[in-house]
């Protein structure tokens, strides 16, 4: 059990752990994006208040559920780094916020353009997407810092740092956000309060976010094999790859 | 499947517009962040092979020479 | 020479000198003491400006108004908490003192607050009354500064011990706090709204208590270890 935690602190061995892993993960990702996609968009009833503009659902949720999870893992590798000091782990976190802030892009955005035909407006400040909005900051936040320092070691910490912080913030955050909500509007629109969603509605959206969890931890493994190379750019097996190497 | 014609599908009754425009931003910001690892890893091997190679090809290296 | 002499100081006695220190010297530098209050009074000014000089208009937005710019004047000062301490090495002192970091860290933060957000809620009332806050929010609205600024220096705080080191820092501060600032915010120009409508603000001030306490037990870890890696790196 221990050597396995040891293993994933070798870097040649987790790139070659990573690579296998990819090979099966990656077209089970992108067939299930499709199949989800497809699903969603041609072979499923349209809502009976909203029409067709609900499928952007199929979207929308997954990518903000996705999002918020995976700040959760950044700050959970960022803590693994900082207590055990391993190497790969500050290497994982590192590859969470990218991909995580792309999440939340996409999740903003959808949900913006959702909310269009839905409301009449392009943007309305209640509580979810606000809360949205804080976490893509909160994400951009840790990007600036890392890209900030010169010294790359400590840019980690300081990273790790910052994301434990505001793991123990998104919870303050999303309850002021949402108490603020009800305080200024009158709490009559629940969009996406259906509390008894139809199961012909639910069946492709849980693949969906199934999905859209296969596809972050894809490019979280991708972002960490291209970050080994580069950390490890100096060391004998990497050269050596780069000679095998066919583009 | 749910539309009786591709053009019904385009459409959406209306909302076509919004449907596809999300799906479309969706989908390009996903090839995105699936494509860049990828070509970051190219770039550092192609890096890293080519330097290997102008080492080899010109022996002023200290294992070479005195 | 006594052996009492040898010993090092307690903590208690070591964080207070710390303020002491802190408050001295920045008893010598008034102007930049007063910088901050003097942005906070003419952005006061700029809301009139912008949206117009009629009183019931600027009243109905006052207690945001006034929060936002306590706010903005926290988030201008919380870069030079130690700033000026890691220049001269004596931050490195303090990390290699046998006094525990967390608290010496937390006399910090204290003197900070002393010199921005305290001064800042005792002349709120000034500024309250420019944009037509009725008078009897006045009371709420400098409780709900005394204990917002307080959380405001502490979280800033963090960001200070994350960015202290590096030469580009500028922005960056700002950019990591706003979105731990935006709950203090919300809860302050709720409590000052509602002493406006004649609401007890009771729960409002409780609850920035609370974020208070959670501040004063937690931050100072994150600022301690955001220190280290600073001088460390």
């Amino acid at each position: 059990m221990w050597s396995f935690f040891h293993k994933l602190g070798s870097p040649p061995w987790l790139y070659r752990i990573a690579g296998s892993i990819l090979r099966w993960l990656l077209p089970i990702t992108l067939l299930a994006l499709c199949v989800g996609l497809v699903w969603g968009l041609l072979f499923t009833a349209p809502d009976f208040r909203q029409g067709n503009s609900y499928r952007i659902i199929y979207i929308h949720v997954p990518a903000a559920v996705v999002a918020l999870a995976g700040y959760y893992v950044m700050a959970i590798a960022g803590a693994v780094s900082l207590i055990w000091k391993m190497k790969m782990a500050d290497v994982a976190m590192r590859a969470c916020a990218p991909i995580g802030a792309a999440l939340t892009f996409i999740a903003l955005v959808t949900g913006s353009i959702w909310g269009k035909p839905t409301w009449g407006t392009w943007w309305v400040w209640d509580a979810r997407i606000t809360s949205m909005l804080i976490l893509l900051f909160l994400y951009l936040g840790v990007v600036a810092l890392y890209e900030a320092y010169d010294n790359k070691e400590a840019a980690g910490k300081a990273c790790a740092v910052l994301s434990l912080v505001g793991t123990v913030n998104i919870p303050i955050i999303y309850k002021s956000v949402d108490w603020w909500y009800s305080l200024h509007q009158p709490a009559s629109i629940k969009f996406t309060g259906e509390s008894s969603i139809d199961p012909s509605m639910l069946y492709p959206l849980l693949l969906m976010i199934t999905a859209f969890y296969a596809l972050f931890t894809c490019c979280l493994l991708m972002n960490m094999r291209a970050d080994i190379l580069d950390r490890e750019s100096r060391t004998g097996w990497v050269k050596k790859l780069a000679l095998e190497y066919r583009a | 499947m749910y539309f009786d014609s591709l053009g019904a599908a385009l459409a959406m009754e209306g909302h076509g517009g919004f449907v596809w425009a999300a799906y479309g931003i969706c989908l390009l910001v996903v090839v995105l962040i699936l494509l860049a690892p990828r070509r970051r890893q190219k770039k550092i091997l192609l890096r890293l092979a080519g330097e290997q190679k102008r080492q080899q090809g010109n022996p002023t290296t200290v294992e070479e020479g005195k | 020479m006594s052996m009492a002499a040898d010993k090092p100081p307690g903590a208690a006695t070591f964080c207070l000198g710390l303020v002491r220190r802190q408050l001295t010297l920045a008893a010598r530098r008034p102007i930049e003491i007063g910088n901050p209050l003097l942005f906070f009074a003419m952005v006061v000014a700029l809301f009139p400006l912008g949206l117009g000089p009629a009183p019931d208009k600027l009243a109905g937005f006052a207690p945001g108004i006034l929060w936002i710019i306590a706010l903005l004047s926290s988030l201008l000062t919380s870069d030079t908490v130690f700033r000026s301490d890691f220049e001269d090495g004596s931050l490195e002192q303090l990390l290699l003192a046998p006094q525990p970091l967390f608290l010496s860290v937390l006399a910090y933060i204290v003197a900070h607050w002393l010199i921005t957000g305290f001064l800042l809620a005792l002349i709120s009332p000034l500024f309250a009354v420019m944009i037509s806050l009725p008078a009897g929010a006045i009371g709420t609205l400098m409780a709900s500064l005394l204990l917002g600024t307080a959380v405001l220096s502490l979280v800033g705080g963090i960001g200070a011990a994350l960015t202290v080191g590096l030469k580009r820092g500028g922005m960056l501060i700002s950019l990591l706090i706003l979105p731990f600032y935006m709950p203090v915010l919300i809860f302050g120009s709720a409590a000052v709204q509602s002493a406006v409508i004649g609401v007890p603000a009771g729960p409002y001030l409780a609850i920035l208590g609370a974020m208070l306490c959670l501040a004063i037990a937690l931050a100072p870890f994150a600022i301690a270890t955001g220190l280290r890696i600073s001088v460390d790196a």
